[in-house]
């Protein structure tokens, strides 16, 4: 597998992180390279094997259904850029 | 198979549906954080720093939320996964601070299932019809944007954000609009038996993404478009009878259906194209890393299975053959559960099932819906209306006396037996007064008595009428005829 400018603007697009013409120009062969050295793992034969979904034997922990959080909004809203009467605002996004 | 089908100007065309349902699961803290999951609170103030995706934060699952999801799949014969993981899709929208929502694309917790839609010939559905769900998943809902409350900037209250929603997904098994509509409602019943949501689609907390595709009979599936966010039963069935004609129109003129994401407009109908961003379904999906796989013990799901009430076809079923109730009384008594409660506390207060069923349909749906109240609200509770039932099999009071004490029920709420005696509507069966009565109708009406024995016998319930109207009806209707049959002669 390996990646070429295209693709790498648009995975930058789609993360929303600028680039510049120089940036990918730099990034195709660093990327690429990296996925070289992933792709060898395929080398190992792993049919037999459990994929790992977690390196500690643990479940997953649930909790029970009662209300101990919320009721914060000024510490919600304070990194806000922008916010009016208890809401964030953003620039009017209309479909 | 339903016989529905769009005419167009070279043929008919079948119609192909398949429906996503976001059902907000009933809990009181949200899927991943300990923030009020209720309807209606003021803008960010159910909002925890999870919520809000601050940094740092770790999400735990509610095990409520999965408790219900698992009820919902095992009431439509679902498989339930005993592994399931939950997975991050990844997008950019005002209303979504993670950037992500947490979801189950690869490893849902609930698989394959089904319900059945029953018949209904007045709306083509011709016979009863399985209708296979896919999959059931739980993942989290977004936040809500204003665009109204000023010019330039959008609101964005995150109170829904993290709120646990169940996406349903059918298989593609629906071919008319009616379909459709019957999937929903059995759904959405479903779902209020089991208690998993309350299915109320004016609020939000059930919405519809709706699959439409068009093809001549016996060919392949056709492209489908997604119209999104559909909420109300009426509104999908007119998004998929647009929509079916739209696809048409487009492949009559020789054009090609786009795979594509399209908007409902409550006002007018129709479906318009969303603008479409080709990068728009590049989710890049992934495990989250934040999440351990979920893994079920046999004793949690069955404890889930324990807890599933009677559900809508086992109790329709059961009303009929059981209960001896007819069919049609018995879909409608069973149709909403808050229905099928009410009727079963009156049973429980020791009223007869074939006349309570028909007591509940004609009198108590004719006096809710002419107050406009919903069979919760209802004045007269079950234990007063089994008194009033009872009074009329003792024969303390008549059909019509009946309905006359039920009026004043409505009124004031007063028991059947407290006015029957304050107003002294009872019925009587006292046969030396009826007799007199009877005398004095035969006296007054010496012509119908005339043609009455002369061969119309017609006339017979005129002296009946009489004779009630005589005693305000409260003369026992069974002894009124008797007398009238020996005095007439």
């Amino acid at each position: 597998m390996s990646v070429d400018h295209a693709t790498v603007r648009k995975i930058a697009s789609l993360a929303r992180i600028a680039v510049t013409d120089d940036q990918v120009e730099a990034m195709v062969p660093e990327l690429n390279n990296i996925l070289g050295w992933i792709e060898q793992l395929g080398e190992v034969d792993t049919s037999a094997v459990q994929p790992m979904t977690a390196v500690i034997p643990n479940v997953l922990r649930l909790r029970d259904d009662v209300v101990t959080d919320g009721d914060v909004r000024d510490a919600v809203l304070k990194n806000a850029p922008q916010a009016e009467q208890g809401f964030f605002t953003v620039p009017k996004v209309i479909e | 198979m339903s016989s529905y089908r769009i005419q167009g100007t070279t043929g008919e065309w079948e119609v192909v549906i398949g429906l996503e349902v976001h059902a907000q699961v009933t809990s009181k803290s949200k899927l991943f954080s300990g923030a009020a999951a209720s309807f209606g609170a003021e803008p960010n103030t159910q909002v925890s720093l999870i919520d809000a995706a601050m940094p740092g934060m770790l999400p735990v699952p509610n095990a409520e939320c999965i408790r219900q999801a698992v009820r919902t799949g095992l009431a439509i014969d679902a498989q339930i996964n005993r592994w399931s993981r939950f997975d991050r899709k990844n997008y950019f929208y005002a209303d979504l601070p993670q950037g992500y929502q947490i979801s189950q694309l690869y490893h849902p917790l609930v698989g394959e299932g089904h319900l059945e839609i029953d018949a209904d010939e007045k709306a083509g559905i011709l016979e009863a019809k399985r209708i296979g769900v896919e999959r059931i998943h739980v993942e989290q809902d977004a936040g809500k944007l204003m665009h109204d409350q000023h010019p330039t900037r959008s609101y964005v209250d995150l109170n829904r954000s993290g709120v646990a929603l169940m996406e349903i997904v059918s298989r593609p098994d629906m071919t008319s609009p009616a379909e459709a509509g019957a999937y929903l409602r059995k759904l959405r019943a479903i779902l209020r038996y089991v208690g998993s949501c309350d299915g109320n689609m004016e609020e939000g907390s059930m919405r519809a993404d709706v699959n439409v595709s068009v093809r001549r009979a016996g060919e392949e599936l056709g492209t489908r478009t997604e119209t999104k966010n559909v909420n109300s039963v009426r509104f999908v069935m007119q998004a998929i009878e647009h929509e079916a004609n739209r696809q048409v129109d487009v492949l009559e003129a020789g054009g090609k259906i786009v795979q594509e994401t399209r908007l409902f407009n409550p006002d007018t109908g129709t479906t318009r194209s969303m603008r479409s961003k080709e990068d728009a379904h590049d989710y890049r999906y992934f495990p989250d890393p934040d999440l351990l796989p979920l893994e079920l013990t046999e004793a949690f799901v069955e404890e889930c299975r324990a807890s599933l009430p009677e559900l809508p076809d086992a109790k329709r079923a059961r009303y009929v053959e059981t209960l001896g109730i007819s069919a049609y009384n018995a879909a409608v008594l069973t149709a909403e559960v808050e229905t099928a409660r009410w009727f079963e506390a009156l049973l429980n207060e020791g009223a007869e099932a074939k006349q309570a069923s028909n007591w509940v349909m004609s009198e108590l749906f004719g006096a809710l819906n002419r107050l406009g109240k919903s069979i919760e609200d209802s004045p007269v509770s079950p234990s007063n209306a089994a008194e009033l039932l009872k009074l009329v099999t003792d024969g303390t009071l008549s059909g019509s006396l009946a309905k006359q004490v039920f009026e004043k029920m409505l009124e004031t709420g007063d028991s059947a037996g407290t006015i029957v005696e304050r107003d002294g509507l009872k019925q009587t069966s006292d046969t030396g007064a009826i007799e007199a009565v009877i005398a004095d109708v035969l006296a007054k009406n010496p012509g119908q008595l005339e043609q009455y024995r002369s061969g119309k016998e017609a006339l017979f319930g005129f002296f009946v009428g009489q004779t009630m109207k005589a005693m305000a009806g409260k003369a026992n209707p069974a002894v009124v005829n008797e007398l009238l049959k020996k005095a007439l002669g």
